[in-house]
């Protein structure tokens, strides 16, 4: 991370409506190419959020800065009002340690495109794995929890399997069991039907559907399933170029684009379908 | 003398040194696996003081004969103080050569565990150390194992080498046989009878064993 101003950037947000998640002049490059540029964007408390845009746009990159997979250049996240990255020092803010950044990341769970279960562990184990070596709850206790997330999922008699022996469909559900697991305030979900056999998707977005129905999460997604976004968003994002080009509630975003780009990326979309 | 009379004669020797260089290979196998697993994670350490004394040790270790560090640990290092009774400066001395060696296979398996796997671990928010002990070296075990059957071989067949600093091993042996009988052809090719079957029937069933009862803890067998 290059040294920058941090002057602007309050120590922690204040106020009636803390967003849950705040991008406050979010820059992220590789050299010369610029993949984030100073992006702003709030999520609310329990708002489902989707990124849509071509690929390129910076769509996960917004989710990977947000899990601290990536490291951001300039500007200031904040989750649940604090600063993610960097922590308070006197009056100005300072690059987080591991304790600060753990602390924080606790807060966030993920679910990725390629599931990445633990091949080594069965669907139970994946799930117990968390809540036991890194929230230190007892084996039983971490047990209860997982069985009763893998049955939310569908996955309670699949629970002794590895995931070799998981199809695709069952790989997410046990993964989303397992984020879950781990009671985050916030989820994200970077195109997790993007590596499914098109007959299995239902069975994830069905999972999601049920976790924004009973449970009060703050969720960002990406993802490829505009009927999926449609129909569970709060709000839809339109990226374009490391920017938000567009965004809005998604009858207005998939009803009545205003921009050319969003405009021409839709009804490119909908051709291919 | 028939070889039958022969190996009456001389086999209570060529088993004994056979003993020794059974037991010589498991203890520098040991040492062998605990310094690659030092050593290789060593050179992924983001300290680069860390890394820089990983990298030496390999590079001195693998680039070096493994005949001159056994005359190094054995006749060099009493000058300094550092005193090893003969058979510790055999197995130390091969432990450490393919603990080199070794500490390859264990970066390159660790590296080779996908990407995905660190950042599932990271996302589940676990320390650095038990994303490395609980997620990654699990899964790099089953990715080195073939390699290190074939390095474990090669670590057998190194240990003849300490015949040359007087331990009593097969090769110490025969040596010694062939000293008094002259007889090469029967002292040599029993030796290198042993050798093989140390290697084909003995190490090798051990590492398939390995290999299948780890794939089994990973749900692929």
């Amino acid at each position: 991370m290059n040294s920058q101003d941090m002057s602007g950037f309050p120590l922690e947000l204040q106020g009636e409506t803390v967003p849950m998640v705040s991008f406050r002049k979010v820059t992220k490059s590789y050299g010369n190419l610029v993949v984030m540029d100073s992006l702003d964007l709030d999520i609310a408390e329990g708002e489902m959020v989707t990124i849509i845009g071509p690929s390129g746009s910076g769509k996960t990159t917004v989710l990977r800065m947000l899990m601290t997979l990536e490291t951001i250049n300039g500007g200031v996240i904040y989750v649940d009002g604090k600063p993610l990255t960097h922590m308070p020092d006197g009056n100005g803010l300072v690059h987080a340690n591991d304790r600060y950044l753990r602390r924080m990341r606790s807060k966030i769970g993920m679910c990725f495109q390629h599931f990445n279960l633990f091949p080594h562990m069965t669907a139970l184990e994946n799930c117990m794995e968390g809540p036991v070596h890194v929230l230190g709850l007892s084996k039983k206790e971490a047990r209860e929890r997982s069985e009763e997330l893998l049955a939310m999922v569908g996955m309670a008699d699949k629970r002794n399997q590895h995931p070799s022996r998981l199809s695709g469909g069952q790989q997410q559900r046990v993964a989303i069991a397992r984020a879950m697991a781990m009671r985050p305030k916030v989820m994200l979900f970077d195109e997790v039907t993007s590596a499914l056999d098109p007959e299995v998707i239902g069975e994830v977005t069905n999972v999601i559907r049920k976790l924004v129905a009973e449970h009060h999460l703050t969720m960002l997604m990406v993802t490829h399933q505009m009927g999926f976004a449609k129909d569970i968003s709060d709000r839809v994002c339109f990226f374009y170029g490391g920017r938000i080009e567009e965004q809005g509630a998604p009858e207005e975003l998939f009803g009545n684009p205003r921009r050319e780009r969003t405009q021409q990326f839709l009804s490119a979309v909908k051709e291919a379908i | 003398m028939s070889y039958l009379e022969f190996l009456g004669q001389y086999g209570d020797r060529i088993l004994s040194g056979t003993v020794v260089t059974v037991v010589l290979t498991v203890l520098a196998a040991l040492l062998a696996v605990a310094i690659a697993l030092a050593a290789g994670l060593m050179r992924l350490a983001p300290n680069a003081l860390v890394r820089g004394v990983a990298t030496v040790y390999i590079e001195i270790f693998r680039g070096t004969s493994l005949l001159v560090q056994l005359y190094w640990i054995f006749f060099v290092l009493p000058l300094f103080g550092i005193t090893f009774e003969k058979f510790t400066a055999g197995f130390v001395a091969v432990g450490m050569n393919l603990g080199a060696y070794g500490a390859e296979l264990v970066r390159g398996a660790i590296l080779s565990v996908p990407r995905g796997q660190w950042e599932a671990a990271l996302a589940l928010n676990m320390s650095p150390a038990k994303r490395m002990w609980r997620v990654i070296l699990p899964q790099a075990v089953l990715i080195m194992l073939p390699s290190w059957g074939n390095l474990l071989i090669e670590m057998l067949k190194g240990t003849a080498l300490v015949a040359l600093i007087a331990v009593t091993d097969l090769m110490f042996q025969v040596k010694q046989i062939n000293g008094t009988t002259f007889q090469s052809a029967e002292a040599f090719g029993t030796a290198l009878i042993i050798y093989y079957i140390l290697a084909r029937f003995m190490l090798t069933p051990f590492m398939r064993w390995l290999e299948r009862f780890m794939q089994r803890r990973l749900g692929r067998a």
